[in-house]
């Protein structure tokens, strides 16, 4: 029989006066035993990180506290215990890792000194036993060369090293219940692949309950033993993994879960033979500068984009797709002429286009337009909503009037509300400003519309929204698209064809269900094997685009049919 | 607007400030109503003590009426301050603004010129400066905006460096847009609340640069002002204390309720605090 370790009673956590909503978490019931993976899922704000942070006794008090309820750790209420008593149990007994190692982990001291740490406080043990003691815990969490990790500094690791000594220094002293807090959001895919792994490992052999916060249903398919589902606050439903992911019973969870871009690719739509934009040998490096003088070393030198050659064709969708640093932005950037390349030949309908003059470019801004990944930088807080619209044909020469229509055109195509024409962009929700970036993109006609990362920065239902609207946009204005993602999901769902990047390479090209069904290059098939929660939702049928169920939480408004054609 | 007011308010201290602040231009403002001569003036009996021969501060030396001083006075420094101020904010807007945006050898460039002005002590180059041009109210505030640029040019500077990376300047480069107009419409805007509050601080120096370069007989001759009155009593210090004690009150607390209000232009306006919520 296993021990119940965990055991949170009717919490409620008050948030200041003033907030959106009156509690953080409301009524909320957990439980934890021993060995057991318990996955906190919901969107952002959902409360998920809050209850987590109660737990470890964690919360911004005085603002945010817990108002109603026990948090029962072993039979002891945490949130009556002491200071005192809260440090000893922190650490030692409940640890904690975070979304993001760098910013978790302190920058001005080695990895060996941060780990020491958690044993000088809560042990007595002679220095070099420590010291020994750390170097066995980071090759337990596989670390190469651990006694040289010990004196590196965490700028030195790649994130998912740091998230490795993270967890070394978090399993430390094998506490009984381990919370991860979004630990693999911040990763790569075959990174996570591995933190995931490692988590379930550790797990394992330490009989530990974990609480794992995420808002990644493959990540829960992948680790949970039992799932709650937060929305708003409260615990909507909860259960085994196999009764929530396959037969959810609350709306929001099924809205949730249907959210979800399955992994089967959908079916291939056939391919035009006109040629729109072509890439061949397109070089960037970044660096090598000298100071002012042309003294000095020059600065290291990065190949961000390594000889890619790639074709769109009219209509398609193409996507690109890699982990970070694999240069895909880099590309995309050069491509709509963000950045210059150092070599290559880019051409729009037979016209090479990176080698124009600035001037020259502009005549051709209206033929390439680009979506942004983050909604919040994209959008200038000063200017006023249609202005932001309105701004790419007012600068091409149009009338402010001509231009001003066509902005309250695009708003009402994109879903949202007229009235927005007059707002400013911090009164938007982020999938709301991502319709506000979709809508400027539009209002130069472009016939080729690159996207960055659209949907990384937003929750799954409204991330499935926006991807509807691409569609429907590309489909009624014709549009051709460069779709760069590093989620594979995604571009499942979007793309007609995909390359596949790595260091700057493209290594592999083709249809997207070929590459799915049968990858050539080892880093696709790794790539393909990391995807968390694979096995799950793979053999449920692809989903019909636009789906008509809106989830709970979305923000969509009325859509007006697209009135305008491409002439 | 009235959002901004809201937060400016909850800053007691600023508010104070800013009552000061209104005080002080009223006083200027109204300066020849309320001593309707010249502060120049032999007004009666020399080192009368406050309070005598109908001199509300006393007099000086010469018999000038050290109230009509401070009053007029409050002119020259809101004035130089002000002026002062704009001009150095303009020269530094520049050279941060096109350094930030362009980057690069131009920006090696001008930050090298920058930091030769930097390495100069600003008060001793002030003075070289007003004494090459001969005293002036347009000397001093050329010298006063000299001295004082550099530090809203690396402002900008850094506030251009973290803005010219954002999505929604590389969204206007997609449109289309030249660059002065990504740097005055787009750029420049967001980076208002930081040059407001470094220009409010600016004028509290700039007002005490000119007492000190008065104080030293650099100022204007042919007008009146704190620093001026200041260094006319400092010999008398001990026998006349009101000659230099008045105006010294008048600089200590114009000063400080500028600075005050500077502090809460900070919390009203720093968009850190506020972005994304």
């Amino acid at each position: 029989m296993k021990t119940k370790l965990l055991d949170i009673r009717d919490l409620f956590i008050q948030l200041p006066a003033g907030a959106d909503r009156q509690y953080a978490v409301q009524k909320v019931d957990l439980e934890l035993t021993q060995g057991e993976t318990l996955c906190v899922v919901g969107e952002s704000g959902s409360g998920k990180s809050l209850t987590a942070r109660a737990v470890m006794g964690l919360l911004p008090a005085p603002h945010v506290q817990v108002s109603n309820g026990a948090i029962n750790f072993n039979g002891e209420d945490v949130t009556k215990a002491s200071y005192d008593r809260l440090r000893d149990i922190r650490g030692s007994e409940i640890s904690m890792i975070f979304q993001e190692p760098m910013t978790a982990l302190n920058p001005v001291m080695s990895i060996g000194a941060q780990i020491d740490e958690i044993f000088r406080y809560h042990v007595d043990m002679p220095s070099a036993e420590r010291w020994q003691k750390a170097i066995t815990l980071l090759e337990d969490v596989n670390l190469p060369d651990p006694a040289h990790i010990m004196n590196a500094y965490p700028h030195e690791l790649s994130g998912g090293q740091r998230q490795r000594a993270m967890i070394a220094m978090a399993l430390a002293l094998k506490p009984k219940i381990l919370i991860a807090d979004e630990p693999t959001t911040a990763l790569d895919v075959t990174t996570q692949a591995q933190i995931l792994k490692l988590i379930r490992d550790m797990q394992k052999a330490n009989d530990t309950g974990v609480l794992f916060i995420t808002h990644d249903f493959g990540v829960v398919a992948d680790i949970a033993d039992r799932v709650a589902v937060m929305q708003h606050g409260l615990v909507v439903e909860s259960g085994s993994v196999e009764k929530v992911l396959n037969n959810p019973t609350h709306p929001y969870t099924q809205a949730l879960i249907d959210a979800v871009p399955s992994l089967s690719p959908r079916k291939a739509r056939s391919r035009s033979k006109v040629q729109v934009l072509s890439a061949t040998d397109v070089c960037k490096t970044f660096g090598g500068g000298r100071g002012l003088f042309g003294f000095g070393v020059a600065s290291r030198e990065v190949k961000a984009v390594k000889n890619v050659t790639l074709d769109l064709h009219k209509g398609e969708t193409l996507g690109i797709v890699g982990e970070s640093g694999s240069g895909k932005s880099t590309l995309a950037r050069c491509i709509i002429r963000l950045m210059d390349t150092d070599s290559g030949d880019i051409s729009i309908e037979g016209t090479q286009i990176n080698k124009l003059s600035r001037a020259e470019m502009r005549l051709w801004r209206n033929k390439i337009q680009m979506v942004f990944q983050d909604p919040f930088a994209s959008l200038n807080p000063r200017i006023k909503v249609g202005d932001i619209i309105a701004q790419g044909p007012v600068t091409q020469g149009t009338s402010k009037i001509e231009a001003d229509k066509r902005a309250r055109e695009l708003i009402s195509i994109v879903g949202l509300d007229e009235r927005s024409f007059e707002r400013y962009p911090h009164e938007f929700s982020g999938g709301q400003r991502q319709r506000i970036g979709i809508a400027r993109s539009l209002a130069l006609k472009p016939e080729i519309l690159i996207a960055d990362e659209p949907v990384s920065a937003l929750d799954v239902s409204i991330q499935a929204q926006i991807l509807d609207l691409l569609e429907e946009i590309r489909d009624q204005m014709n549009l051709s698209m460069i779709f760069i993602t590093h989620d594979l999901r995604v571009a499942a769902q979007v793309c007609d064809r995909l390359a596949v990047m790595r260091y700057g390479e493209v290594v592999e090209t083709g249809a997207t269900a070929d590459i799915f069904a049968n990858p050539q290059h080892d880093y696709t098939r790794d790539l393909l094997a990391a995807v968390p929660g694979k096995d799950w939702k793979s053999s449920a049928k692809p989903k019909k685009v636009a789906p008509k169920k809106k989830a709970p939480a979305s923000t969509t408004k009325p859509k007006k049919k697209l009135a305008t054609k491409r002439s | 607007m009235q959002e901004f007011w809201g937060r400016y308010k909850r800053n007691r201290s600023a508010v104070f400030g800013l009552v000061v602040i209104i005080l002080v231009v009223l006083m200027a403002g109204f300066a020849d109503l309320l001593y309707a001569f010249d502060p120049f003036r032999l007004a009666g009996k020399p080192l009368s003590s406050p309070g005598t021969n109908g001199f509300l501060l006393g007099s000086d030396s010469l018999g000038r009426d050290v109230a009509a001083g401070i009053v007029h006075g409050a002119k020259t420094s809101l004035l130089i301050g002000l002026v002062a101020t704009m001009v150095a904010v303009f020269i530094g807007v520049l050279f941060g603004a096109f350094s930030g945006y362009y980057g690069g050898r131009l920006d090696d460039l001008l930050m090298r010129v920058t930091e030769i002005f930097q390495t100069i002590p600003s008060f001793i180059f002030a003075i070289l400066l007003v004494a090459i041009m001969k005293p002036s109210i347009a000397s001093i505030v050329i010298a006063i905006a000299v001295v004082s640029w550099p530090s809203v040019a690396r402002l900008v500077r850094g506030e251009f460096l973290a803005l010219k990376n954002r999505e929604f300047v590389q969204a206007c480069h997609t449109l289309g847009m030249n660059d002065l107009r990504i740097m005055m419409r787009e750029i420049l805007p967001n980076c208002l609340s930081p040059i407001i509050v470094v220009g409010s601080l600016m004028v509290a120096t700039a007002i005490l640069i000119e007492s000190g370069l008065a104080f030293l007989g650099l100022g204007d001759p042919n007008i009146m002002s704190w620093g001026f009155q200041i260094g006319a009593g400092r010999t008398m210090l001990r026998s006349a204390w009101w000659v230099c004690t008045f105006p010294g009150i008048a600089i200590l607390i114009t000063v400080l309720a500028i600075n005050l209000v500077g502090e809460g232009l900070n919390d009203a306006l720093n968009p850190r605090l506020r972005e994304r919520n």
